[in-house]
Order: C-alpha cells, then structure tokens, then sequence
C-alpha cells in the first residue's frame, strides 16, 4: 500500500505534465482559431431546424414533443432564456458567440451552435411548427 | 492488514460491510453533488466526490469492487433521480474513469493523485464521447477543453483527500 501514496516519482509528473499540455493546447487552439461566428444554429435530434443572424436581436421559441425553450439572441450573443427542463442547466451555460461554441439543452435534444456561415439550404431540414 | 488474518467468515462479513458502505456513501456524495449544479456554470464540471469512494474502493478493495460499486451507484442515482440519459452519461464516464484509474493502478508506477487526476479527466472525456454521440454534434469541442482542464483540477483534489483517506483507512479485504 505503501507504493501507492509514496512521494511522486517521474512516471506521475511525465502523466500529469503530458495531460496539463494537451489541456493547454486544446485551450490555446480554441482561443486561437476560433473567431466569432455570425450564425446561430437551432437543432433538435441532430436535425437543423432554424438558423439565425448572431446580429439580429432576436427571440425563438421552441415547443416540441421534449419540451418548450426560449432562444434569445441580444448584442451579439446567443442564449437560453428559458426552459421547462427537470434540471435548467442549458439557462446556465452562459451566453455564446464564437464559433463552434453551444448551449445544450440535453431533455429536449436541443442545440444552439455558433456557426461562420449558412450552410446550403439542400442540408437544412425543416420542420414546420 | 492485520484484520486480514483473523478468519475467513470475519473477513467476508467486513468486505461485504465495506462494500455496502462504500456503495452507500457514493449515493450520498452523488445526491449531495447533484444539488450544487448552478454552483458550476459548465454543465460536466464538478467535484467528482463520488470519485473518493472510487479510489478508496481501487485502494482498499481492488478493481472488481471499485467497478462494482461504482456502477451499483450510478444505476441506484439514477434510478432515484435521474433519468436513462443521465445514466448514459453517468456510465460512460464513471466506466471510462474507473478502467483508466485500475489500469494505471496496475501499473504500480503512479501515485494515488496521478491516477485521479487521469481519472477526472477520462470521466469527463467519456461523458463529452456519449454527448457527441447523442447530439450528434462536435459543437462541443469547447466544453472538451474546459472540462479536460476542470477534470485535472477536481481529479488533483480528490486524489489528495484520497491519499490522506487510504493511508489512514484499515484494508477491506481484496477480491
């Protein structure tokens, strides 16, 4: 047992030393190469259901079979507004505006994604409310 | 230790205590953390104190019983509060975590805190793999740097209290 809590040895610090500069790097590559997107994209179960100019204040409301969500999209960020979920949690993921960036609402199967630009509408499956 | 010697009958009635012990405490440390969400702005990113009694179990008890009780846990959490999707999540990333932490136990070349922290950040990774898988999106790539880094924190904590815990804690018996 001894063995287990002894002092560090080289084979603990090369572990933690490797995991701190890999989290480091996907840091510095998100802040890097990620710039502020222009389109805010609404899907439900992977299917795209809406996409809004990050630009345009805007409110979206979604009432599906998961549940209801209140999308707002106000100086150039993205939020959940409201939501009927158990847990609440996606009104706590912040507001969003760089690209690749989400609110996720996991009950409702529902994702805000920052995109750069809109995607051909051949991609787009609507569903009409 | 020297508990061990003392009879087989003693032996498994304490293993089958701790065990149950064990498993109960996990449920309470799962309960206690699931009500400071709004504490954490990240969804994902937390504590991870169920993860003591992983490691005291993978110290006191060996793997089988880390593995057991950790995925008795998270099937009675959610069970009582949960739902199948927050098992999902629950799975993948206590599977992930637990698997990474026997295997570099096994090793015996890495301290308690080491594998802890690989432990945190696994949870988290194979909590993100199941969250792409589900939502079908890489939009979460952001949050994979967030909790890779949360993951290396909590992981360092808890393996600190760990330490402190196992040395001081009698062997349960091993199985």
């Amino acid at each position: 047992m001894n063995k287990d809590t002894r002092k560090k040895s080289k084979a603990d610090v090369m572990l933690i030393a490797g995991l701190a500069v890999v989290g480091i790097f996907l840091i510095l590559y998100l802040l890097l190469f990620s710039g502020s997107g222009k389109i805010v994209e609404i899907r439900v179960d992977g299917n795209v259901i809406k996409q809004l100019p990050l630009d345009t204040d805007t409110v979206y409301d979604i009432n599906n079979e998961y549940g209801k969500n209140r999308i707002v999209i106000e100086n150039g960020e993205a939020y959940m507004k409201e939501a009927d979920c158990p847990d609440g949690l996606c009104k706590n993921m912040g507001k969003i505006s760089r690209k690749g960036q989400s609110v996720i609402c996991l009950p409702h199967r529902l994702v805000i994604e920052i995109k750069d630009e809109q995607v051909s509408s051949d991609d787009v499956d609507v569903i009409v409310k | 230790m020297k508990r061990n010697k003392s009879g087989s009958e003693k032996n498994t009635a304490a293993f089958a205590a701790a065990y149950g012990m064990l498993t109960a405490l996990a449920l309470v440390f799962s309960y206690v953390e699931s009500q400071i969400p709004a504490f954490f702005a990240v969804p994902g990113m937390k504590l991870g104190l169920t993860n003591i009694i992983v490691l005291i179990a993978l110290y006191k008890m060996g793997a089988k019983s880390a593995m057991g009780i950790n995925i008795l846990r998270i099937v009675l959490v959610s069970l009582l509060f949960g739902g199948f999707s927050a098992m999902l999540y629950s799975l993948a990333g206590g599977m992930l975590s637990t698997v990474v932490m026997i295997l570099l136990k096994k090793t015996q070349r890495f301290h308690i805190i080491a594998v802890s922290i690989a432990g945190g950040v696994s949870h988290n990774i194979g909590q993100i793999i199941v969250a792409m898988i589900v939502l079908n999106t890489s939009g979460i790539a952001w949050y994979l740097a967030v909790l890779w880094v949360s993951g290396m924190v909590s992981g360092g904590l808890i393996g600190l209290l760990g330490a402190l815990l196992v040395k001081r804690l009698p062997d349960f018996g091993n199985r």
